[in-house]
């Protein structure tokens, strides 16, 4: 909200130091984001009139103006296009310094010498027109000569933008502000008290009948009659008011009541009564298949039913004596009863709604106003009569002849009852950590409106009805607690740092999480993060047709899918790099993917709903790990060796290998994969291999065809889930102190068998001499038939307490070689 | 030509053409036929110039014809195209097939250079270092989240005033605006209460860090996918002075010693009092700059006391029971350590960038 500080001293002593005063409001919570200063640095200039203008030679943009100043004539280059000879414009002379900080120097241009600058409102900071000069109306006192402040009457501000907080809406107002600076001060604070109005003869309720048909939605609704209205300017000190707070003036009428409402934060409305029907005011839900059209030309259609959670579908709106819809209650007024140059006689509503009841209409029809959002947030339901008064005392001013009907029209409805809480010291130090005096306690909450009364070394406080946020006991006393620390000051409050037995630590996916990324930043790659929310075309790329998680309404409309794999995401990176001629590199990320429930083996099913009572589907998480590998020689070797450095980072146990068995997952290269499995739980980790050169082709355009691109794909979850992948176990394995020696085997085997297979069989046959087996030869050709390999084992044989001897050796490889053959049919080549 | 311009030559040049391109053994041998077949010197181009020197009806119905062979000759071609495609793709990716579990136990050379870990990673263990030094343990929670989990156990009801504020992104799920993407890592708090209050585990001493989404037009310094660290504690005995503690030693612990933290009065719905952060500019170290808007301070998050209804929306007694808690994000703390000037380099994944963490 913009007030100006001049506006705020009118209720209480104000620091004499701007940098206090603007401290002050952020430790009270009202956070001051910006500062602008309104007229001041205008002392230099000047009003001018001017007397010639004439082009400059070899220039069309810019013309050069002679102006008098009251004692001579000046010369001055301008761009500006909107005044003629005789007009009174503001210069700036040589040597003034503009409030955006512009020092006017002489100048020359195109031969011609400037002696200053004439403005345009923005250069000024009086208003955001820089579409030419600001040119002046000829008034008393406007006259050449005359500094611009005082010819325009402009009494130089400052104006705060103070960001209100959405649990303070009696705050949303100047003298709201004012309030709570006064309780901090402990200075005396001086609330608007408007002139009770001089009533006419005429009553009233003779003249607009009020009804609230449904009371739920309307806890209050006033009605006050002025008749003998003329419809005209405001006067200039409300004009300038409100164009400092941001509002357009428009006629006293309007602005009287968007005057009371800065002020004291209550909307008004009014209504031309010789344009109401019937007369009178019915507040009521909108029935379905009605419409209202509004003052800014919009129709609306009412009571369309629900769109959103926890939206009823509800409008409320009032009604004219036909019935018929005039205005969206809390929200906008209708476009029939607006007032006008005719208008003489006001109906002036001044009501209290149901904050639910404007936000879901407002949020319905896209229509936030600056009423809506004030009753949204809840309004003083006791401030209407004080508001109707002081807009009726306002419009005094202007309409000589205003006469206001006796009596204010109030209908009741349900109206919410002020909380009562019993505040003790004990209490408050449970939630401050401070004990304070109760009587200090009294002071501050009595200082922004609460009632307080002492009772039995405790108070007793009702909270103010313009503080609706104060809730019933047990809760509401948290409120009231902040209320005081607020006054009191947090910066006064003590601290502690509180410390416990039991020792920090890590949920054990964050600590394989580091693992994963210490093990692969060891490989050399480089960590990527790349977006969740992504295109149609990712999927694409990766020829995956199964039902995308989409998001409703996408930041970029070209994005609107959340990712089901991070390897479009990687070779988007890749690409970037590559553009970049610096795309030999190893890339990693690990993060979320998403799978929709109809896709997921088993649907993810979470509190939701209504009030979160039902279970509702939602789209599945999975994090991966996985790693791109794009630099020179890299290729499904390389995959399987970061496969190795991850595997051992997590001591996994028995993830193994799995060859030629379905199909790869998208984008992966069909013939280079190897799913990883964990023996015991049969679990799928993720994969192993390369990237589909057809993919990496499209999605890498300046990649070299012949680079092999190094794929790995693994679940962080699967791998940290003890049931589903086994760990080593923490028994360390002390190395024997006798020689070892190892066995070579050549073995022919069906293509059929897997390596770990023929590991495992050589690893049984060996017994507990063999300590370790490792295939490190493939062979597939001459002399080998055709549908079988050869795999060159090297088998290391040991043993704790001893050499092994040769026959011991012989017999180990003996019993190897024929454990093969019999359970692998494996001759030795 | 040699053959007669007639329906039943026609006829015939289809099926021969058809039955030559279905024979067609390789791409090769196609790229071939489609120049006898298609291109300006085959039999069908040549009829097709005839047509003019026939009378109208001879012309209309032997047109009609010639058009329907290229058709079929032309759908033949692309049929074989791809089937063929197809096969040399899975002759290409045969000729490629390579065993991985043949290489499981290859030797390699160790890389001689030394990866790096994405600056916000960095920053978020760093983080996280310092929480748990401080008694924390790090959790954390899914990224979509239903409303219930977001707003509603958070104190924030559908239609409430502080929705407005979130930007919120929805997950096309179950009812409209009932799934969403977190707007902060504050739901994950809820499913720790209720995990502690059904395992019986309280009390709560936890970090959460992760990736939240707004709806906010992205520019150098905002994101819409970011991440932020939440903290809850919720134990006997805790204060709004436990909370300015914290905030001050994680300050001083991360930024150094001589930033300092302060709280302002602020309003989040699910806690209260509730304030905001700040910490001395890390720029001018409270010197004053443009950076921190020549106030000497940065705001860095939000915090508060755990209001009560909060903990009775999960079943803990907040007559027992209190605590605090705070967020803030990762992203930021990168941002105004490292004073980088466009956010969008994080998620640019240049190498140059990389490299420097």
């Amino acid at each position: 909200m913009r007030v100006p500080v001049s506006w705020l001293a009118a209720y209480t002593a104000l620091p004499d130091d701007l940098d206090e005063l603007v401290a002050t409001l952020d430790d009270l919570g009202l956070v001051v984001e910006g500062v602008e200063q309104v007229g001041r640095g205008l002392d230099d200039v000047v009003v001018v009139r001017v007397e010639r203008i004439d082009p400059i030679e070899g220039a069309d943009r810019i013309r050069l103006a002679t102006v008098h100043d009251g004692h001579q004539s000046v010369e001055v280059v301008c761009g500006a296009w909107n005044f003629d000879v005789g007009a009174l414009v503001p210069l700036a002379p040589v040597g003034a310094v503009l409030p955006d900080g512009t020092a006017i120097a002489r100048r020359t241009m195109r031969g011609v010498t400037s002696n200053g600058m004439l403005c345009s409102g923005r250069e000024l900071g009086l208003g955001e027109d820089h579409e030419g000069l600001l040119v002046l109306e000829p008034a008393d006192g406007v006259v050449p000569g005359r500094p611009l402040l005082a010819a325009l009457g402009i009494v130089p501000d400052t104006v705060l933008d103070i960001a209100i907080e959405g649990n303070r809406p009696d705050a949303w107002c100047v003298e709201g502000i004012a309030r709570d600076l006064a309780a901090r001060a402990r200075a005396p604070f001086h609330p608007v008290v408007p002139a009770p109005p001089a009533a006419g003869p005429t009553r009233a309720d003779q003249l607009v009948a009020v009804e609230i048909v449904d009371p739920d939605l309307c806890g209050r609704f006033t009605a006050t009659v002025l008749e003998g209205v003329t419809v005209e300017p405001s006067p200039e000190w409300v004009q300038r008011r409100l164009e400092r707070c941001g509002m357009r003036p428009i006629n006293n009428v309007v602005d009287a009541s968007n005057y009371v409402m800065l002020e004291l934060g209550q909307p008004t409305h009014a209504y031309d009564r010789d344009r109401l029907a019937g007369a009178a005011l019915r507040v009521r839900r909108a029935a379905p298949g009605e419409d209202l059209a509004l003052l800014d030309g919009t129709v609306v259609e009412l009571a369309q039913g629900a769109v959103v959670l926890g939206d009823t579908g509800e409008d409320l709106v009032i009604c004219d004596g036909d019935d018929t819809p005039i205005g969206l209650a809390g929200i906008m007024g209708g476009a029939s009863t607006e007032i006008d140059g005719t208008t003489t006689t006001v109906v002036l509503e001044a009501a209290w709604f149901d904050p639910m009841a404007v936000a879901r209409s407002a949020k319905r029809h896209r229509l936030r106003t600056e009423a809506s959002a004030r009753f949204e947030r809840g309004c003083d339901p006791m401030a209407c009569d004080r508001a109707a008064a002081r807009v009726v005392e306002l419009l005094a001013e202007t309409s000589p002849s205003l006469r206001v009907a006796a009596g204010l029209v109030d209908a009741r409805g349900t109206l919410p009852v002020p909380a009562v809480l019993t505040v003790d010291a004990a209490g408050l130090a449970a939630r401050l950590g401070v004990t304070l005096e109760l009587e200090e306690v009294a002071r501050l909450l009595s200082a922004i409106g609460f009632v307080v009364r002492a009772r039995e070394g405790a108070l007793e406080v009702t909270a103010p009805t313009a503080r609706p946020d104060v809730r019933p006991a047990p809760f509401g006393l948290a409120d009231v607690a902040e209320e005081v620390a607020r006054l009191y000051g947090y910066a006064a409050l003590p601290t502690r740092v509180p410390s416990w037995p039991a020792p920090g630590a890590m949920a054990p996916v964050v600590s394989a999480r580091r693992s994963v990324r210490e093990a692969l930043v060891g490989l050399g790659a480089l960590e990527a993060w790349t977006a969740t929310m992504v295109g149609e075309g990712d999927a694409e790329l990766l020829g995956d047709e199964a039902e995308r998680v989409r998001v409703t309404n996408p930041v970029a409309q070209d994005e609107p899918v959340l990712r089901s794999s991070l390897l479009p995401g990687l070779l988007g990176a890749l690409r970037r790099n590559v553009e970049r001629r610096q795309g030999d590199v190893a890339l990693f990320e690990v993060g979320t993917t998403f799978a929709h429930h109809a896709v997921a083996p088993v649907p993810r099913l979470e509190r939701g709903g209504s009030h979160g009572t039902e279970l509702v589907k939602v789209p599945s998480e999975d994090e991966r790990v996985a790693l791109l590998l794009a630099r020179p020689g890299d290729g499904a070797h390389t995959a399987v060796v970061s496969w190795r450095a991850l595997r051992e980072a997590l001591r996994l146990a028995d993830v193994r290998l799995d060859v030629g068995r379905g199909a790869p997952p998208h984008g992966v290269h069909p013939t280079r994969f190897a799913t990883l499995v964990d023996a015991a739980s049969t679990a799928v980790v993720g994969v192993v291999g390369e990237v589909d050169p057809s993919v990496a082709a499209r999605a890498v355009p300046g990649l070299d065809p012949a680079r092999r691109l190094g794929w790995l794909d693994v679940s962080l979850g699967v791998l940290v889930d003890p049931e589903l992948t086994r760990r080593l176990s923490e028994v360390a394995v002390v190395p024997s102190r006798f020689p070892t020696s190892d066995v070579d085997l050549a073995l022919v085997v069906d293509e059929s068998i897997g390596v770990h297979e023929v590991k495992a069989v050589l690893r049984a046959a060996a017994g507990e001499l063999c300590e370790s087996v490792a295939c490190f030869d493939a062979y597939r050709g001459a002399g080998i038939p055709d549908g079988a390999k050869s795999l060159a084992l090297r088998v290391r044989l040991g043993a704790p307490d001893r050499t092994l001897s040769e026959a011991a050796l012989g017999e180990a490889r003996a019993a190897m070689i024929d454990a093969a053959a019999t359970r692998l049919r494996a001759t030795l080549r | 030509m040699t053959t007669s311009f007639d329906a039943a030559a026609v006829d015939a040049h289809v099926d021969d053409a058809v039955g030559r391109v279905r024979g067609a053994a390789d791409l090769d041998a196609l790229d071939a036929l489609d120049a006898e077949l298609a291109g300006r010197r085959s039999v069908l181009a040549a009829w097709h110039r005839a047509l003019g020197g026939l009378d109208e009806d001879a012309r209309r119905s032997l047109g009609r014809r010639l058009h329907e062979a290229t058709r079929s000759i032309d759908a033949a071609r692309a049929e074989r195209r791809q089937v063929l495609g197809e096969a040399a793709r899975r002759e290409r990716l045969e000729a490629d097939r390579l065993s991985l579990d043949e290489l499981e136990d290859l030797v390699v050379a160790a890389p001689v250079e030394r990866g790096h870990r994405h600056l916000i990673t960095r920053t978020r263990d760093e983080l996280e270092d310092v929480f748990v030094a401080l008694g924390f343990t790090v959790a954390e929670g899914p990224e979509i989240e239903t409303d219930w989990y977001n707003f509603e156990a958070l104190n924030i009801p559908p239609g409430h005033p502080a929705r407005t504020m979130h930007d919120t992104i929805y997950v096309d799920a179950g009812p409209a605006e009932s799934v969403v993407l977190r707007t902060h890592t504050s739901p994950v708090q809820v499913r720790l209460m209720e995990a502690a209050v059904r395992d019986d585990d309280l009390p709560l001493h936890v970090v959460v860090p992760g990736r939240v989404y707004r709806r906010d037009t992205p520019d150098a310094s905002h994101l819409v996918e970011f991440h932020q660290i939440e903290g809850l504690v919720v134990d006997e005995g805790i204060t709004f002075a436990d909370l300015a503690g914290t905030i001050q030693s994680f300050t001083a612990a991360y930024f150094g010693a001589d930033i300092r933290a302060r709280l302002r009065p602020s309003y989040f719905p699910f806690t209260e009092p509730s304030a905001e952060f700040d910490i001395t500019c890390t720029i001018c170290r409270g010197a004053r700059c443009r950076t921190c808007g020549y106030t000497g301070w940065m705001e860095l998050g939000g915090s508060g006391v755990v209001d009560p209804a909060v903990f009775t929306a999960v079943g803990i007694d907040p007559a027992r029971w209190s605590g605090f808690a705070f967020g803030f994000g990762i992203d930021r703390c990168a941002f105004m350590r490292h004073q980088i000037a466009d956010l969008r380099a994080l998620t640019d994944n240049d190498v140059r960038f990389l490299r420097q963490f």
